[in-house]
């Protein structure tokens, strides 16, 4: 009886601390992106057993493939990737191209892809993949509008990451940001590449002189949630050949009127 | 029109299959016409086979009517062959068909039995004796050979074994002869099985048929544990498994779960089923309820032992491939897919999206090219199945990039541009003719990246018939990170 009582208290002791260890976001696994600014308002880097979001327009879902991509290359390079998504996002936005995964400087060997028919499908194979210890990363591509992600599927989602350590990404194109149990959300747009002499009529093919060569993966992602610091909005480049996350050298005034705080490197706190 | 089939009342009134139907009406004014439906025929023949499933599981299709049943080995498990037979046909008869059935030691003497002296079981070496009375329309030749048989005053089987078999040959043909010595029981006919022999069967019959969910889980899981302690004895694991549900009303459910690796633990091959019947569709009806629950191991593999405690990677790789397969389970195996490098430069060739379960050790230890360093992407990350076309209304220079194109209702202004790379098609694969992409890196004001192409090479396969220049047409095949 004495036992019984004490292996109560015992688990309900674990229990506790382990809430408390989930509360507090300085006790997760961090993994740093490399971008300076980013990783200080993420203090020291994205959270590994948890859930975030990416939210793209339509026309920005490449954008927003890409920077998933990074942040999975950053959180567990050698580890399986498991990417679920829906038939109709591949005809949509295209289907993930593994010779371009490979231009990235990732590893296509380790990239399992699941086609689901359903989003039910996809969210009970994303929440079965979470769950899977052996996995890296999971990454849920959902496009448009979901009723079935409300905050009971991604709650699901966010405790099978937490258990099994596995980290999961939600790539939400064309949809609108709705509750969740998120750790981070972001939307991603593509951003300019660094300068080179821009085509002309004039001079409608200017080689590119080595070294500066444009078309590198330039993001201008934008972090609009995060659980345990402030916000901010960076332009990002993903360096392929070293696979993290950098400041552009020399980012330019952009082409398009920029919005009042890009570059930003101050944090913009904003409320909720 | 003829008549292709009738029932007992109409041969009755003096009608035979065969007969115009002018005829037929004349002789029987209120007769009643369906039109014949073969397909229907072959389906309800095909339902009997999968009913005949259970007594063995050998079971050739002899269209457009008969079955073989191979019951070599099997009728003593159902009290011999004379009562295997009488169950047969009592089932059969009782569901409403018209059944005859005969056992023999081969297929052609127990087809000819069938249409002469049905409900006979003749035993090895008496194949002749048995056959001789019958007349020569049980063989089940063409009406042709029937008939010549008839005017050539051979009215039996004995009368026609009776004669040289050379004088038979020249007159009614090889194919003929050899039909008369496989149902004399010299030599047989290999019968041709609906399915391959599975490896491993386990069974369970009820006496009372089972209708409620968790005694067929229940059950499943007792023949999972049947199973692999069968399969356990000879180091053996499934990589197939076809479940099957006989319903008291004749009608077999068959489920099929597909592994990527041996499975050997019964817990396994349970849940894979579990996922599979929670995932269907048009779940399990039990109608009437299931009279026997049959588990298959229709593809085995031979298990290497390996040591799992000190690799954790081994370890991993398992814990994939079993996620894998409940995956593959529950939503099919074509859709959990691995990722093969192909060596083609066409770019939606160069990569194999292959079933993992099966390709999983292949595409962890493929060679993938290696990247150009400090080179930004050369291909994108998103690519289209099929390339959507674009407007272009002009390009600067003929083989140069366009300076703006439409895309899915929205105008793109080219900013920059790289190219063109230049991709042949691979002609010596293709019939007609192909024609050569030219492709360009894009960036627009907005900062999309896009991989578009001009479909021709401009001058000499842009061409019309008069040898002036053709308008291309554009494609956006990908987009860039």
């Amino acid at each position: 009886m004495m036992s019984a009582r004490m292996s109560t208290l015992a688990s309900l002791r674990g229990d506790i601390e382990r809430l408390e260890a989930h509360g507090d976001g300085y006790a997760l696994n961090k993994v740093a992106l490399g971008h300076a600014g980013a990783d200080a308002a993420l203090r020291g880097g994205l959270a590994a057993a948890t859930v975030h979001e990416v939210f793209s327009a339509g026309h920005q879902s490449a954008a927003a493939t890409g920077f998933i991509a990074g942040l999975a290359g950053r959180l567990a390079p050698r580890r399986p990737l498991v990417w679920v998504r829906q038939d109709f996002s591949e005809i949509e936005l295209g289907a993930l191209s593994m010779s371009g995964w490979a231009e990235l400087g990732l590893d296509p060997r380790c990239v399992v892809s699941v086609r689901a028919a359903d989003v039910d499908t996809a969210l009970r194979t994303a929440a079965d993949a979470l769950a899977c210890d052996a996995v890296g990363v999971v990454v849920l591509e959902l496009w448009g509008e979901v009723r079935q992600l409300d905050l009971t599927a991604s709650r699901k989602l966010t405790l099978a990451a937490q258990s099994s350590g596995v980290t999961g990404l939600l790539l939400r194109v064309a949809a609108q940001p709705s509750p969740s149990t998120a750790e981070s959300r972001w939307i991603v747009r593509a951003a300019h590449s660094p300068p080179a002499a821009p085509l002309t009529l004039a001079a409608p093919l200017m080689p590119a002189a080595p070294g500066s060569a444009w078309g590198a993966p330039v993001f201008d992602a934008e972090l609009v949630r995060n659980r345990h610091g402030p916000l901010g909005r960076w332009i990002m480049e993903w360096k392929c050949d070293e696979c993290f996350f950098a400041e552009p050298a020399a980012y330019p005034q952009p082409v398009a009127a920029a919005p009042a705080h890009r570059p930003n490197q101050a944090f913009q706190r904003r409320a909720g | 029109m003829q008549i292709y089939a009738l029932d007992d009342k109409a041969a009755r009134c003096g009608l035979e299959t065969g007969q115009p139907l002018a005829n037929a009406r004349a002789i029987c004014p209120e007769l009643m016409v369906f039109d014949a439906d073969e397909v229907a025929d072959a389906k309800i023949l095909d339902d009997i086979a999968d009913w005949c499933d259970r007594f063995t599981p050998l079971v050739a299709l002899d269209p457009p009517h008969g079955l073989f049943l191979d019951i070599t080995g099997c009728a003593h498990l159902f009290g011999g062959e004379a009562a295997l037979l009488r169950m047969i046909c009592g089932a059969l008869t009782w569901q409403g068909f018209v059944v005859s059935a005969a056992i023999a030691s081969t297929s052609v003497c127990a087809r000819t039995l069938t249409r002469g002296s049905p409900g006979r079981i003749v035993k090895n070496g008496e194949e002749a004796e048995a056959v001789n009375p019958l007349p020569v329309s049980a063989l089940g030749a063409d009406a042709a050979i029937t008939t010549g048989l008839r005017r050539a005053g051979l009215k039996t089987i004995g009368d026609v074994a009776a004669r040289a078999p050379c004088e038979i040959t020249a007159r009614f043909g090889g194919d003929f002869t050899t039909r008369l010595a496989h149902a004399l029981g010299e030599g047989d006919a290999p019968i041709s099985p609906r399915k391959p022999l599975p490896d491993y069967i386990v069974e369970k019959r009820f006496a009372e048929p089972v209708t409620t969910e968790s005694v067929i889980s229940i059950t499943l899981s007792q023949l999972a544990h049947m199973l692999v302690a069968a399969m356990g004895k000879q180091g053996k694991g499934a990589r197939r498994l076809e479940a099957g549900f006989f319903r008291t009303d004749g009608a077999v459910r068959a489920i099929v779960v597909d592994t990527g690796q041996p499975a050997t633990k019964a817990q396994v091959i349970d849940r894979l089923f579990r996922e599979r019947l929670d995932a269907l569709n048009d779940p399990l009806d039990p109608g009437f309820g299931f009279d026997l629950i049959r588990l298959s191991a229709s593809r085995t593999e031979i298990v290497v032992q390996q040591q799992r405690d000190l690799d954790a990677n081994v370890h991993d790789n398992d814990k994939l491939a079993d996620l894998i397969d409940r995956i593959a389970a529950r939503i099919g195996g074509r859709r959990v897919i691995v990722h093969l490098p192909q060596d083609t430069h066409i770019p939606e060739r160069a990569v194999w999206t292959a079933p993992a379960q099966h390709h999983l050790a292949a595409s962890s230890q493929a060679a993938w090219p290696a990247r150009a360093e400090s080179e930004p992407p050369l291909r994108p990350l998103r690519l289209f199945e099929k390339p959507e076309p674009i407007k272009v209304p002009f390009a600067t220079v003929p083989d140069g990039p366009p300076h703006h194109f439409t895309w899915r209702r929205a105008v793109h202004a080219v900013v920059r541009a790289e190219g063109p790379e230049r991709i042949a098609m691979e002609w010596w694969k293709q019939n007609g003719e192909v024609l050569t992409r030219d492709y360009f890196r894009i960036e627009d004001e907005a900062g999309l990246r896009f991989w578009i192409y001009r479909d021709g090479l401009y001058g000499s396969e842009l061409v019309t018939e008069e040898g002036k220049p053709a308008p291309a047409n554009w494609f956006v095949h990908g987009l860039f990170a």
